[in-house]
């Protein structure tokens, strides 16, 4: 057995001080740490994120009466659970857990930063999250540029509106090596696969780089735009090729919500997987009034690979998965 | 022949892309936090031993290759083939020059090569990292000169030109790394 960890004690050294970093951060800042529970009944419903399953078997019960519990994908429902309850900013640094995701940056179980902020919008969360970047990375504040228009630099396509047809010839036009576009028929997927091969690899190259203004198909959890439905109010954080942060001004709307997660759940059924529960205690937190509010979160390991300068995640966590 | 997923991309599996049998040298799974998963893989095309780059959706399956690795003994060649065998089964394998290729230089009757066979057929024949050959041609050198000025070109018997160290004589037996075509030592005898 190989009982040592992957990580450097050097690289173990500047976890804590990144982490001890980040709290005086949002003490400063007078935002409140948190703590929610990483097992939930409900889940996400999105087509990409495969969560972990475990069964509880509560005291004295038998193996057959197991109630399925999730682990979660990131701390998002439990902390609008207590923003709605009134706790005011908060913030979480924790575990979250995402079934097949293993690689050179991904690890099934990581370390996440979640925080949200009331009364924000997404420019002064992305304000925020550049002040974070620099404190603890020591770079310069981050460039801003809105999706459609790093589409269109590196693509040469205004993802806005263009047809499933265009992003193909885009494929062939840029020698894409990839001949299952050819076949594919959901635009998003296309959107995705230009981003990660033509966009993310020349941004955020020397600085970091807050991409905005998401296409509201791509909204998540994010509010679609008042002035343009055409996008949500999302961003991403890219920094040395790695996609560091993901935050939203946060959709507040209940039934706006509901209708994303079935949408979701029909997605998945087209797709042929199991459709998830609808996490109904957020969605009562969101009919109880959610406040307007920004929410982000960020990945402590991969925020920690640039930090140390590190190839890959095994370098920064004690126990990737193959040890754990 | 069987269909691999995505899921079960590693280094080293053999697959067929776009009609011709490759090796997966490197795999990476990149996905963006909402979106679909992709992997990206560097693949040898083992005919061209062209490197090149692709990417799938995850979840994709391909076509793998009937591909296998066998170490079988250069014999001779006749003009067309190069004629290997297998040292336990005795059954004999001829090799076209598309397959042995560069490699010529180095193939010295004897010498066990590692052999690629696609569907029972050789598409690459690799020589041993170190074979021993007969310099046939060489400047004489200066007596009393050693290793460390250069050196000089000399023939081997295969045909192979490597640089030499300027006190090696026509007639002797030297070492030489196939990787790099660089002179090693002179041989034990």
């Amino acid at each position: 057995m190989n009982w040592q960890p992957t990580a450097s004690l050097v690289n173990l050294k500047k976890r804590a001080e990144i982490l001890a970093l980040i709290r005086q951060f949002f003490t400063h800042r007078q935002v409140l740490e948190v703590d929610t529970q990483a097992l939930s009944h409900a889940t996400v419903t999105d087509l990409h994120l495969v969560s972990f399953e475990t069964q509880f078997i509560d005291t004295g019960a038998n193996a057959e009466s197991g109630k399925t519990l999730y682990l979660q994908t990131s701390p998002e429902f439990a902390m609008k659970r207590l923003l709605a309850s009134g706790s005011g900013c908060i913030y979480q640094i924790c575990k979250a857990f995402r079934n097949e995701e293993s690689g050179r940056n991904h690890n099934p179980e990581f370390t996440m930063l979640e925080w949200y902020r009331i009364g924000f919008d997404h420019f002064d969360l992305m304000a925020e999250v550049s002040e974070l970047a620099e404190l603890v990375l020591k770079c310069k504040p981050a460039e801003q540029v809105t999706y459609q228009q790093v589409f269109i630099n590196f693509v040469g396509i205004d993802p806005l509106q263009c047809s499933l047809d265009d992003l193909k010839q885009a494929v062939i036009d840029h020698k894409l090596n990839a001949d299952w576009v050819l076949k594919e028929n959901n635009l998003d997927t296309l959107l995705q696969y230009l981003f990660v091969e033509l966009v993310e690899p020349n941004i955020g190259k020397t600085i970091p780089c807050l991409v905005y203004n998401f296409p509201a198909s791509q909204a998540s959890l994010a509010k679609v735009s008042n002035t343009d439905s055409r996008v949500a109010e999302r961003f991403e954080l890219y920094f040395k090729g790695m996609e560091l942060a993901n935050g939203f001004h946060e959709l507040t709307d209940v039934n706006e919500q509901r209708r994303r997660f079935e949408a979701d759940n029909d997605l998945r059924v087209e797709y042929n997987l199991a459709p998830k529960p609808v996490d109904e205690n957020l969605l009562s937190a969101l009919q109880n009034s959610l406040p307007g509010c920004a929410g982000v979160a960020l990945g402590i390991d991969r925020l920690l690979m640039l930090a140390c300068a590190a190839k890959s995640i095994d370098e920064v966590i004690a126990f990737p998965v193959n040890r754990s | 022949m069987a269909n691999f997923s995505t899921n079960e991309f590693k280094n080293g599996l053999k697959l067929m892309i776009d009609g011709e049998p490759c090796n997966i040298l490197d795999n990476e799974t990149v996905k963006p936090g909402k979106g679909q998963a992709f992997n990206r893989i560097k693949i040898r095309k083992l005919i061209s031993g062209k490197v090149i780059e692709k990417t799938y959706k995850s979840g994709e399956s391909v076509e793998g290759a009937d591909v296998m690795e066998t170490d079988l003994a250069y014999l001779y060649a006749d003009g067309e083939f190069w004629h290997f065998m297998n040292n336990d089964t005795f059954e004999q394998i001829p090799a076209d020059e598309k397959a042995v290729g560069e490699n010529v230089k180095w193939l010295k009757e004897g010498d066990l090569c590692t052999i690629t066979l696609w569907n029972g057929s050789p598409i690459t024949v690799s020589p041993p990292n170190f074979v021993e050959l007969e310099v046939t041609e060489t400047d004489p050198g200066l007596k009393g000169d050693t290793a460390g000025t250069g050196g000089k070109p000399a023939t081997l018997n295969t045909g192979a030109v490597v640089r030499v160290p300027l006190f090696i004589q026509i007639g002797e037996i030297v070492k030489v790394d196939t990787r790099t075509g660089e002179y090693v030592s002179r041989a034990g005898k």
